[in-house]
């Protein structure tokens, strides 16, 4: 029990049945062993399965084919005891309208049998720590998005969970709105809890996880640690060309390093940037821009699919 | 008896601390403002502005009427049968209208079923909800009643559980329904469903006095066996039957219940 993982999945599989068509299959057969303490990414783009993995493993979504165990129980059989030590927040804020803030929080800490005492406590602690205790007694709606999603991440914790989930906990905030939930989320990871979160945004990956696998249609395509997966898939460094005609330039490019051509410009991969610009610029070239970076998870993405992340 | 068995199998599936945290919730709900209240005392009043236009002002021209050998004024005929619809209707609301809004767009129940609630306890938690309203408008109805000599105290005493078991078995009936409605226009159609049952259910004429036929159609639905129960104990004409009503409302609430339930885990956990 003591090294059994948190979360167990062999071949897991979620397929949706729809009406008068073939079932879709959302999660195709994955493998996923995390650890306690962890802090664990799934990264991929909108349709991924993402949000689907998540719901499995919150218990609140059956698993159509393969092998789970969360918390080293079974989700079925277990269900209700699994999700007693989970901390979840959904996608989408489901917070309650008719309720204050801090009634939120205390309301939910009593559907885990907790008492007000405690609830009250919590709640007060962790308005505290998402930096919303100023807006306790006002309603939930006029928050703005970011208040909204850390009050959805102190919900999350009001029963001290041993595994928290967080699906896609950053999207569609402003920069500094996921700043400062990405402060509260590192602060917990910190303490030692164990996180497992989705998103589309590399460097949320980057910052956050420890381990991530990139999904992609249902399928795992890559698995490490965000340094790992780019020392694997890419170069330390990537070189951004454009050119102010349309001409195909891969051929007078070749040798430097891997290409990617992309719509409105050429990815070059090289391990030292400044020497594979001197390069081009020695075989005669003139790109109308050119920008040496490090390689982010974008390119790992990139490689393993041929798509961009977000568009 | 299946109802017996469901019952079983209801019991087994729900922690009591559960359902009270979501009754809790309602009750939180209660502080957020004015709207709530505005529904709350409206319902109230519609089954009493019946009693008073149709059981006074009709009563006047009907007179007397004998029912099982009793004879009792029109209004104290009708009066019992306004106090089922008001357990009815005030039941029924709550798990219409506003478990519908939980269920569909405010993703409550989502986000409860997340933690260690399950569906059974969510259905029990918010059913017996909508007993506290239901049961809200039959303690005042009932009052009324004595108020204006239409029950005695102690008829009043006896129809007050019968008048929580109708709140109870429509308030179960009406939340099975709403996981089937697909949005607001299948409202419609409910509206005018319990407009029926209100005016044939031997609410304002006893059912003898339609053909056989629509006699016995009449006999298979809800509110009849509601207003029978609530009325012969108001008036005291307490016979055998009155079991038979018993057993069809509790049928009502235990088949209710678990086919709730079922579609809860449907809609939401798939
Ligand atoms: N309840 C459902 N019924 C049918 N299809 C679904 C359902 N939920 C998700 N899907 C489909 O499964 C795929 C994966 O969805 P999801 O797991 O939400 O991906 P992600 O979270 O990575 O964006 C999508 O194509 C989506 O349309
Ligand atoms: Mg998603």
């Amino acid at each position: 029990m003591a090294d059994e993982p948190l979360i167990y999945a062999r071949g897991l599989v979620k397929r949706f049945s729809r009406k008068g068509a073939e079932p879709f299959t959302a999660v195709d057969g994955i493998d996923l062993d995390v650890a306690a303490g962890e802090a664990f990414g799934f990264l991929g783009p909108n349709g991924a399965g993402k949000s689907s993995t998540m719901r499995m493993i919150g218990c609140v979504s059956r698993p159509t084919e393969g092998e789970l165990r969360i918390l080293g129980m079974d989700p079925i059989r277990d269900g209700a005891r699994i999700r007693s030590r989970l901390g979840v927040c959904p996608q989408l804020d489901n917070l309650d309208p008719d309720l204050t803030v801090r009634e939120n929080l205390t309301t939910y800490a009593r559907y885990f049998g907790l008492s007000r005492e405690v609830g009250r406590r919590r709640a007060a602690e962790l308005l505290e720590f998402v930096q919303l205790a100023d807006r306790a007694e006002g309603k939930v709606d006029p928050l703005s998005g970011g208040m909204k999603r850390r009050l959805t991440i102190a919900r999350a914790l009001v029963n001290e969970p041993d595994l928290v989930l967080l699906d896609e906990p950053t999207t569609g905030l402003d920069p500094q709105a996921r700043h400062l939930v990405w402060e509260r989320l590192y602060q917990l990871k910190q303490r030692g809890a164990t996180l497992v979160l989705t998103t589309h945004y590399m460097d949320e990956a980057e910052q956050l996880c420890d381990r991530l696998v990139v999904m992609d249609g249902g399928r795992i395509v890559a698995e490490g640690s965000p340094r790992s997966l780019i020392g694997q898939y890419a170069t330390a460094e990537v070189v951004e060309l454009r050119f102010a005609d349309e001409v195909d330039y891969s051929a007078k490019l070749e040798g430097i390093g891997r290409l990617d051509p992309l719509p409105d410009r050429l990815l070059l991969y090289a391990d030292d940037g400044d020497g594979a610009v001197s390069e081009v610029h020695r075989r005669g070239l003139s790109p109308s821009s050119v920008l040496v970076r490090r390689s982010t998870l974008e390119d790992v993405f990139l490689h393993l699919t041929g798509r961009t992340l977000v568009d | 008896m299946v109802t017996a068995s469901i019952a079983a199998n209801i019991a087994a599936r729900v922690e009591p601390s559960r359902v009270a945290a979501v009754v809790a919730r309602n009750v939180g709900a209660l502080r957020s403002g004015p709207a709530y209240w505005v529904v709350l005392v409206s319902g109230f009043f519609e089954p009493l502005l019946y009693l008073l236009s149709i059981g006074v002002g009709v009563g006047a021209l009907v007179g007397d009427l004998t029912v099982d050998g009793q004879t009792m004024s029109y209004a104290q005929f009708v009066a019992p049968a306004m106090l089922a619809v008001s357990a009815m209707s005030g039941a029924l609301a709550e798990t219409t209208y506003n478990f519908f809004f939980k269920l569909k767009y405010m993703k409550t129940f989502e986000a409860v079923l997340a933690t260690p609630v399950r569906p059974m306890e969510v259905a029990v938690g918010e059913l017996l909800w909508s007993v506290v309203r239901g049961g809200l408008y039959t303690v005042i109805f009932l009052g009324i009643m004595v108020a204006f000599g239409l029950a005695t105290p102690l008829g009043a005493l006896a129809a007050l559980p019968a008048a929580m078991l109708v709140g109870l078995s429509f308030g179960a009936l009406g939340m099975a329904v709403s996981t089937l409605m697909r949005g607001w226009q299948d409202f419609d159609l409910l509206t005018t469903g319990q407009f029926a049952l209100f005016l044939f259910s031997g609410t304002f004429s006893p059912v003898q006095n339609y053909p056989a036929g629509v006699e016995i159609l009449i006999q298979l639905t809800p509110l009849y066996h509601a207003v029978e129960l609530v009325r012969g104990l108001a008036i005291g004409v307490i016979g055998p039957g009155l079991l038979v009503n018993v057993a069809y409302l509790l049928a009502m609430v235990a088949a209710s219940l678990w086919f709730a339930s079922r579609r809860l885990e449907r809609l939401l956990l798939e």
